[in-house]
């Protein structure tokens, strides 16, 4: 019988994925500009992956349920 | 002295020293029960779970550390931030399996399923161990937020008047934990949280008002402060180690011992996995505070000649209190320094919850009574919660700061060496456990060299690879050694035929 991979699946664990990539890849994202309100690039990309994150935990989460 | 800071300060005191007490009727269960105590009774639902991970992973300390480093380091200081990004996917893939587990076997610690798993004590016994000594120096580190915003409200800072304020909080502390166990750090969560979401908000939005605006701030902060040196001649300088300082902080998170005694104490796999959604809210707010080391840089606050003084004395650690004394009135400030010191107490107390937990389960009740009964593990489980906070106070008391810092740099470090046998427990039962405790050992031995290179004031290594230089968290390159280990010396042991497998665990608690 094979078992569920970590019962995310595909779209789970690329989901997840998202976020972690995006605060991960330094080289890109340390830099000054575009600014926002003020705000380096550096901090606001940072910063609003945070709710981004938080988005992207519902789509897997969504996916979990479904599985059941 | 400042009169009406104090009182307000006081006043929220009681307030949070009432509620804990309090809490040990709150969903009544018989605390003669480790899994009520030390647990909660394995029955917080959403809300419950919220604050209690909340508040055991933004600790005081983060308050008073996170703004400091920003302000002294810059950019680097900011990697808190994918840090807690980080967090929260892995959380969401690993630990809600964990607790289907723990539950169906009624595992207490991480340690209980490493030694079911792998049918070892003796691995189990390391993992324990690991986790205390690691949580210790993070105990004594909340007391440092403590002992910055107590400086800040005018107590002189030496002698036992200084420590009395310091002391008495931690004797409530203590006492409260010893009565309702891990329901009193869950009740006061929600208190903390409230102070600590006005305070932020009113910084956030007054600060920057004040001092026309975050384009004003961040041009007052130079470049070479606001971002990470660019990589050249093949040396990535800070960039990479600002990626596996993020990285490597985030594995070490889930293995802290007060991690999972909050993610065990939630109702079940659901409320978890609803939880962490919502739980980057926090983070958001982990990234305003992050901005606040920029405001008190560009608000010049060391050469206030007020508060000049205490950062002579706490150095950058006075950055975010700092800020409050200067635009806010004092009342104000003691809410702001309260949200600080009950910030400490909850992780705190579910540090020193966990820690209790690891040793009564994994040393006491494995090796030295193992006939010990439900009641009496218990006993002992509170006892040892109060000897860990004690040890934790001498330590801030007769040891310079740095000693608790420099040891909780290191505790994260070897934290993260527990990876390979617990989260790939939770996967496949392939790892033999001998191979798991000797890459274990390679491991922390690396761990420990490197970081003496640096006389232990660094967590980074410089890593040299074919004419690229490439420096990085030493927790993270400790790891990749570790698991290196595990599977070469489980392959050999495979090849001769000699590996263990027995597994006393349910092979229907792994499908969810």
């Amino acid at each position: 019988m094979k078992r569920k991979a970590a019962g995310l699946g595909f779209w789970g664990v690329l989901y997840l994925s998202i976020p972690c990539i995006a605060v991960l890849a330094v080289p890109l994202y340390n830099r000054a500009t575009p600014v926002l309100f003020g705000i380096p690039f550096f901090y606001w990309w940072q910063i609003l992956w945070v709710p981004l994150s938080g988005f992207f935990l519902y789509l897997a989460w969504r996916r979990v349920e479904r599985r059941g | 002295m400042h009169i009406t800071a104090t009182i307000v300060f006081v006043a929220l005191f009681v307030l949070i020293a009432v509620l804990g007490f309090l809490s040990a009727r709150w969903q009544r269960g018989d605390l003669g029960h480790l899994h009520e105590w030390g647990l909660g009774g394995r029955r917080f639902g959403n809300w419950i779970t919220w604050f209690l991970i909340g508040g055991d992973l933004y600790t005081a300390y983060t308050f008073v550390a996170v703004p400091a480093l920003v302000f002294g380091a810059g950019a680097l200081g900011f990697f808190a931030l994918p840090y807690t990004v980080l967090v929260y996917p892995l959380v969401f893939s690993v630990l809600p399996r964990l607790w289907v587990i723990a539950k169906h076997h009624n595992f207490i610690t991480a340690a209980d399923f490493v030694a079911a798993r792998y049918d070892s004590p003796a691995l189990a016994l390391v993992i324990a161990l690991t986790g205390i000594v690691a949580t210790m120096p993070y105990i004594a580190l909340q007391l440092v937020g403590v002992e910055v915003v107590i400086g800040g409200l005018g107590f002189p800072s030496h002698g036992i008047v200084g420590e009395l304020p310091l002391i008495i909080a931690f004797v409530v502390l203590a006492a409260f934990t010893y009565t309702s166990g891990l329901r009193a750090p869950a009740s006061i969560a929600v208190v903390k949280d409230l102070l600590v979401y006005i305070t932020v908000l009113a910084l956030i939005i007054v600060v920057p008002w004040k001092l026309g605006g975050f384009g004003k701030i961040f041009a007052a902060v130079p470049a070479e402060h606001l971002y990470l040196p660019p990589i050249h001649s093949g040396n990535f300088g800070t960039q990479s180690f600002y990626l596996t300082l993020a990285l490597g902080s985030a594995l070490a998170l889930m293995l802290y011992p007060h991690a999972t005694t909050a993610v065990l104490s939630a109702k079940g796999p659901k409320t978890l996995r609803r939880n962490w959604i919502f739980l980057p809210a926090y983070s958001f707010v982990l990234g305003l505070i992050a901005l606040l080391g920029y405001m008190a840089y560009a608000a010049n606050l060391p050469d206030n000649p007020a508060l000049a003084p205490y950062f002579h004395r706490y150095g950058p650690q006075f950055a975010m209190p700092g800020l409050l004394l200067r635009y806010f009135p004092d009342y104000f400030v003691g809410i702001g320094f309260a949200a600080v010191a009950i910030g400490a107490l909850v992780p705190a107390a579910i540090m020193s919850i966990a820690a209790a937990n690891l040793f009564t389960r994994n040393i006491y009740r494995a090796y030295l009574r193992p006939d010990c009964d439900a009641r009496r593990e218990t006993q002992m489980a509170k006892l040892v919660s109060l000897m860990v906070k004690f040890g934790a106070l001498l330590f801030i008391l007769l040891l310079p700061t740095h000693f608790a810092i420099q040891l909780q740099l290191l505790g994260g470090i070897l934290i993260l060496q527990t990876l390979p046998a617990i989260v790939s427990g939770i996967y496949t039962r392939w790892f033999d456990p001998r191979a798991l405790l000797i890459a274990w050992a390679i491991a922390l031995g690396w761990a420990i060299w490197a970081a003496s290179l640096t006389g232990f004031q660094k967590s980074g290594y410089a890593l040299h690879f074919f004419g690229w230089t490439i420096p990085g968290y030493i927790g993270l390159y400790a790891l990749l050694l570790n698991f290196l280990f595990a599977i070469l010396i489980t392959l050999l042991l495979r090849a001769i035929g000699r590996h263990s497998s027995a597994d006393l665990t349910d092979a229907a608690a792994y499908q969810e």
